[in-house]
């Protein structure tokens, strides 16, 4: 009998290809503006960590005999390598992006049975793993170019990447970790935040410009529907509400809440990262829990833990919880209401 | 010393206590094993296992005598259900006891052969077979559990296996083919 | 009555497709030429197949019933013109795996004579039940697709009353403008069948609802019910939405109420039909025309002029292609339904069937792989039921069938929203047809398992009492025979031993005078018992036969 095919026989034009390029098309701005300001670091960076990510990607799937060729371009590995080569140290050695593609694709993805069964976001996966074994190297970023100076050109750039030039001299502190610092050494919030150049208009020089394309690619993807508004909005939320809390019992120890929004990686991760369908929440109402969770987690460790941003730890921490709470938050059934 | 002594005893009594009540006021009236282990056979009374009948190796079962996997019309899913309710390890199908068949059988009888021997009717472990001495004999198909005790005792070896005809009522969906998944978008 | 500004409520989901109906819609339906033959399965709505009722070489005259069926859920077939019946065999209908129903095949005389046929006056004056052996008799199943026996769902019992009878005249599906023409040809029928219906339950209001991409289809019911003088008949434009003629979904945009998971809309006194069914249902009664044939969309981009074609039940399908016209060169996919609901033919020479609405010829579309689940949750974004879509793919790929009914498979509606959102293309409605089959089958072997048991516990039961008593009988015997030897010979046990001998054999010589007592009974236990309390007599009786 020939292979019998159920209804229905017709289909929407949407694919999981242009879903996963959707995002990449979205972070388009915010790379051109990371660009702008902190140099070739990361084109570097995409470059370095697509190569490793596919490469990975490629080896794991000839290694459990599936099909490469569909695996390879269905965009999800690019859209993790993307992701990862945004949140790493523009001009980080390449060793580095090796480690974290490695994480990424092949202990947070592919063991776990690859994509749709991740149980963790491979990015961040890839991010903490290089947080907790390089610390030295992911808090060193590129100081961002101010106007009228010269950046880091092209083969300068790539000889930091491959080792031979050092980098220190040409990096400083990120604002997030630059507050920390400053506030545990006794300052306060305004004092810091004067004393130090990387502060721009509002959230750090260079970081809210990157952070404001990030915000436009998020809502372009909304606007197309690649993503549903609720677990950035939950988790963009709740984190204003709790920095404005704490911004307004003592403004001197807590910075305020848009500086929380757009010093770090929360646009990000609200838009791009907490949105990743595979290990988040399904339902709408587990969707707002898991965003507020986030929001909340990473103002408690970018207030009080060792790190000095948590976003994000706390992405994975609600990933954890996420199948919990699609327990829990199942929607009612159509005629088991009332 | 002393009062550690005393104090850890008396927390053991009451906790012990406490246990033992619990036990007591919650304890679960299961069903009889038996019963549930023969819920999940399929009722065939072939025998094939070597016990005469279904409720007869679910005793067996039940007392240890018998392993799971000796009946081959239950096949996998119930080998499986079995080891759920034991809390054993599951296991291939003994191939002792026979072999999976491909698809459901029922016996049917060629009445022109038949001679009315009514050897049959008295092999049949559900009565369904109809028939008297020298009378045609026939089967009730949908009471027929294809368990083919009737094959042997038959002289004239007028009874045959045929697959059950899958009617509207009875077609089952195949398991999609993720290969063929969906038809492309149309434009 | 129809109120433009009718409160108006919204389910979950649903899609916005594209329509597809202005290709087929704008033409006055046309007849098909009657085939020289017609091709008539027994298996043409959900239930029990019904029974051939002529044999081969008989002559039938054009609405004779020709087949019927004892069975609650059925409904019989009549010929839907005048000829001689040639073969009754088992053929392939048109099913998704193509199965095999016993078929009848009719052959045109070409003259189309008519039974006699039997209106009925005035239907007001006739009980409901009265109406619904008619509507029965008349072989009427739902048209919308769903070929569910219409009589019943005209039967809401004793214990429910009926406040609202909806005609559904939605036709949610793309390409399908079958229900959209027979609006706007025969509103008269349909306004006809909506009182019938009406009467027959006892119904307080009657709705006939309408998708809003449908104007014209209204105006005209609107013109009908104004020249008939009546405004009994409630008509409201609903909003296009996929798939909003569903039941529950119309019901619930209608009145705001949902049907309650895995209940029947009578639970919530709603009763409702397709329009279509409510046209037949006036011919039947009004004219005493059974359904021996229905309007037909035949459309699709392989179809040269798409339009609506009237054709009799068992026409084949390349007959009523070939009318509309075929474009040549490309291979094509032959759908009966529409895209969303429809179901995949492999030949063009299945017949037409009473739950056929819609035959769509398209190019040949090529399958695309299934791509892992991300769990986007579009699905669930989009089902009218509310369901977990990727849960329900989940555990039906794993075959665990239980966590399947947890997850309410069964108010699945089959719509195929969550299919066609599916970025990952996995064949969700396969899963889940997969899925209920599946669990149907475990149900029915449980069943049968059930019954098996009793069956063989009562053999059991048997048997032992049947030692029991040939235990007695020996030992009856042996004290018998002792008290011969202790006693010698006992002249009153001897006698009261030869009046019993006799009195057997008068027994015997009654009962062969009555035959039918002593042949075989049907019930196997008793004559099995027979036999088997006298085994000795088997051997000899097999070696006479044998001789």
């Amino acid at each position: 009998m020939k292979s019998l095919i159920s209804s229905p026989y017709t289909h929407g034009d949407s694919s999981l290809q242009q879903v996963m390029l959707q995002v990449v098309f979205a972070l388009i701005p915010a790379i051109g503006i990371h660009f702008w300001f902190f140099g070739w670091g990361i084109i570097t960076n995409i470059l370095l960590a697509t190569l490793f990510c596919l490469g990975f990607e490629a080896i794991v799937m000839w290694l459990r005999r599936r099909p490469i060729q569909t695996t390879l371009f269905d965009g999800s590995a690019l859209v993790t390598a993307v992701l990862l080569a945004i949140t790493i140290p523009p001009l980080s050695p390449w060793w580095l992006i090796l480690v974290g593609s490695l994480a990424a694709i092949v202990f947070a993805k592919q063991i776990y049975g690859g994509l749709g069964f991740n149980p963790f976001n491979p990015a961040m996966i890839g991010f903490v793993v290089l947080l907790i074994s390089f610390p030295k190297e992911m808090t060193q970023w590129v100081a961002p170019i101010a106007n009228g100076e010269q950046g880091i050109g092209l083969m300068q750039s790539l000889q930091i990447v491959f080792g031979s030039t050092g980098l220190d001299a040409l990096t400083g502190a990120t604002p997030l970790d630059a507050l920390k610092t400053g506030i545990r050494m006794g300052g306060e919030v305004s004092g810091v935040m004067a004393a130090t150049p990387i502060y721009g208009q509002f959230a750090g020089f260079g970081w809210e410009s990157v952070n404001l394309a990030i915000l436009a690619g998020g809502l372009w993807m909304l606007w197309r529907k690649t993503i549903r508004w609720h677990v950035p909005v939950a988790m963009l939320g709740s984190l204003a509400a709790i920095s404005t809390l704490f911004y307004l019992i003592d403004p001197s120890r807590y910075a305020d809440p848009i500086f929380h929004l757009l010093g770090g990686g929360a646009i990000l991760g609200a838009f791009f990262i907490a949105t990743d369908p595979v290990s988040g929440a399904t339902s709408t109402k587990g969707r707002i829990i898991f965003g507020i969770g986030i929001g909340l987690f990473t103002y408690i460790i970018r207030s009080w833990g060792g790190y000095p941003d948590g976003v994000a730890f706390g992405i994975l921490l609600m990933n954890m919880a996420a199948p919990m709470i699609d327990y829990y938050t199942q929607p009612k059934v159509f005629g088991q209401k009332g | 010393m002393f009062t550690a002594t005393i104090t850890l005893s008396l927390l053991a009594i009451i906790f012990g206590l406490i246990l033992g009540y619990a036990a007591i006021r919650f304890k679960i009236d299961s069903d009889p094993v038996v019963d549930q282990i023969d819920a999940i056979l399929p009722q065939t009374q072939c025998g094939q296992c070597s016990y005469p009948g279904c409720r007869p190796y679910a005793e067996a079962i039940s007392s240890g005598e018998a392993d799971i996997n000796r009946c081959p019309p239950g096949g996998e899913s119930t080998i499986q259900a079995l080891a759920d309710l034991l809390g054993v390890d599951a296991k291939p199908l003994d191939p002792e006891a026979g072999e999976v068949k491909p698809e459901k059988l029922v016996a049917v009888i060629d009445e022109q052969t038949c001679i009315g021997c009514t050897l049959c009717i008295q092999a049949c472990p559900v009565d369904a077979i109809l028939g008297a001495a020298k009378q045609m004999h026939t089967i009730i198909g949908p009471e027929c559990t294809g368990c083919e005790l009737c094959l042997p005792p038959c002289p004239v070896d007028c009874i045959l296996m045929v697959p059950v005809k899958t009617d509207a009522n009875h077609w089952k969906w195949p398991f999609p083919n993720p290969d063929a998944g969906l038809h492309e978008a149309q434009r | 009555m129809n109120s433009v500004n009718r409160k108006l409520w919204k389910y979950n989901g649903g899609l916005h497709l594209e329509d597809h109906k202005t290709c087929s819609n704008q033409m006055e339906s046309r007849e098909l030429p009657m085939p020289k033959r017609l091709t008539i399965p027994m298996q043409q709505h959900i239930g029990e197949a019904a029974h051939p009722i002529v044999k081969v070489g008989d002559k039938v005259l054009k609405g004779e019933m020709i087949a019927e069926s004892s069975a609650r859920v059925s409904a019989p077939i009549h010929a839907p013109t005048s000829g001689t019946i040639v073969e009754i065999a088992p053929m392939p209908m048109p099913h998704p795996a193509a199965l095999d129903a016993v078929t009848i095949i009719l052959e045109s005389d070409g003259l189309d004579q008519w039974c006699e046929l039997h209106p009925i006056e005035n239907y007001r004056h006739v009980s409901s039940d009265e109406l619904r052996d008619r509507i029965r008799d008349a072989g009427i199943v739902g048209l919308g697709g769903a070929g569910f026996p219409s009589y019943i769902k005209l039967d809401p019992g004793q214990h429910f009353a009926i406040e609202t009878l909806i005609l559904n005249g939605a036709e949610c599906e793309p390409y399908i403008t079958c229900d959209d023409r027979l609006m706007r040809e025969r509103p008269e029928a349909i306004l006809d069948g909506a009182r019938i219906m009406r009467h027959a339950l006892h119904a307080k209001r009657c709705i006939i609802a309408i998708e809003d991409n449908k104007p014209e289809a209204f105006a005209a019911l609107e013109r009908a019910q104004s020249q008939s003088g009546q405004a009994d008949i409630e008509l409201v434009l609903v909003p296009t939405l996929y798939p909003t003629g569903g039941e529950r979904q119309l019901i619930k945009v209608l009145t705001g109420k949902e049907v309650p998971s895995q209940g029947r809309t009578l639970d919530i006194g709603i009763i409702s039909h397709n329009v279509t069914t409510a046209a037949t249902i006036a011919d039947a009664v009004i004219d005493g025309i059974p359904l021996i044939n229905r309007m037909i969309t035949v459309t699709g981009e392989s179809i040269t002029t798409p339009q609506n074609i009237r054709a009799p039940i068992g026409a084949p399908i390349e007959a009523l292609l070939d009318f509309a016209g075929r474009e040549n060169g490309v291979e094509t996919q032959l759908v009966m339904g529409g895209p969303m609901m429809g179901i995949s033919l492999n030949s063009a020479s299945l017949p037409v069937i009473k739950t056929s609405n819609c035959f769509m010829l398209q190019p040949k579309q090529p399958t695309v792989p299934e791509s892992p689940c991300i769990r986007c949750g579009e699905c669930a974004v989009v089902c009218p039921a509310e369901l977990l879509p990727q849960q329900l793919y989940w555990h039906s790929r794993a075959r665990e069938f239980e966590k399947v009914q947890d997850y309410n498979l069964f108010d699945c509606i089959e719509c195929g929203c969550c299919s066609y959102v599916c970025p990952s293309n996995i064949p969700l409605v396969h899963y889940y047809r997969f899925a209920k089959t599946e669990v149907w089958a475990q149900e029915r072997e449980k069943e049968a398992a059930n019954i098996a048991r009793m069956r063989h516990e009562h053999r059991q039961a048997r048997q032992e009492k049947a030692e029991l008593e040939k235990q007695e009988r020996m030992r009856k015997k042996k004290a018998a025979l002792k008290d011969k030897e202790k006693g010698g010979t006992d002249d009153a046990a001897k006698k009261a031993a030869i009046k019993a001998a006799m009195d057997r054999a008068k027994a015997k010589r009654e009962a062969n005078q009555n035959p039918e007592a002593a042949a075989p009974t049907d019930v196997p236990s008793q004559e099995a018992a027979a036999t088997e309390t006298q085994p000795a007599t088997i051997p000899e009786s097999t070696s006479k036969s044998e001789s």
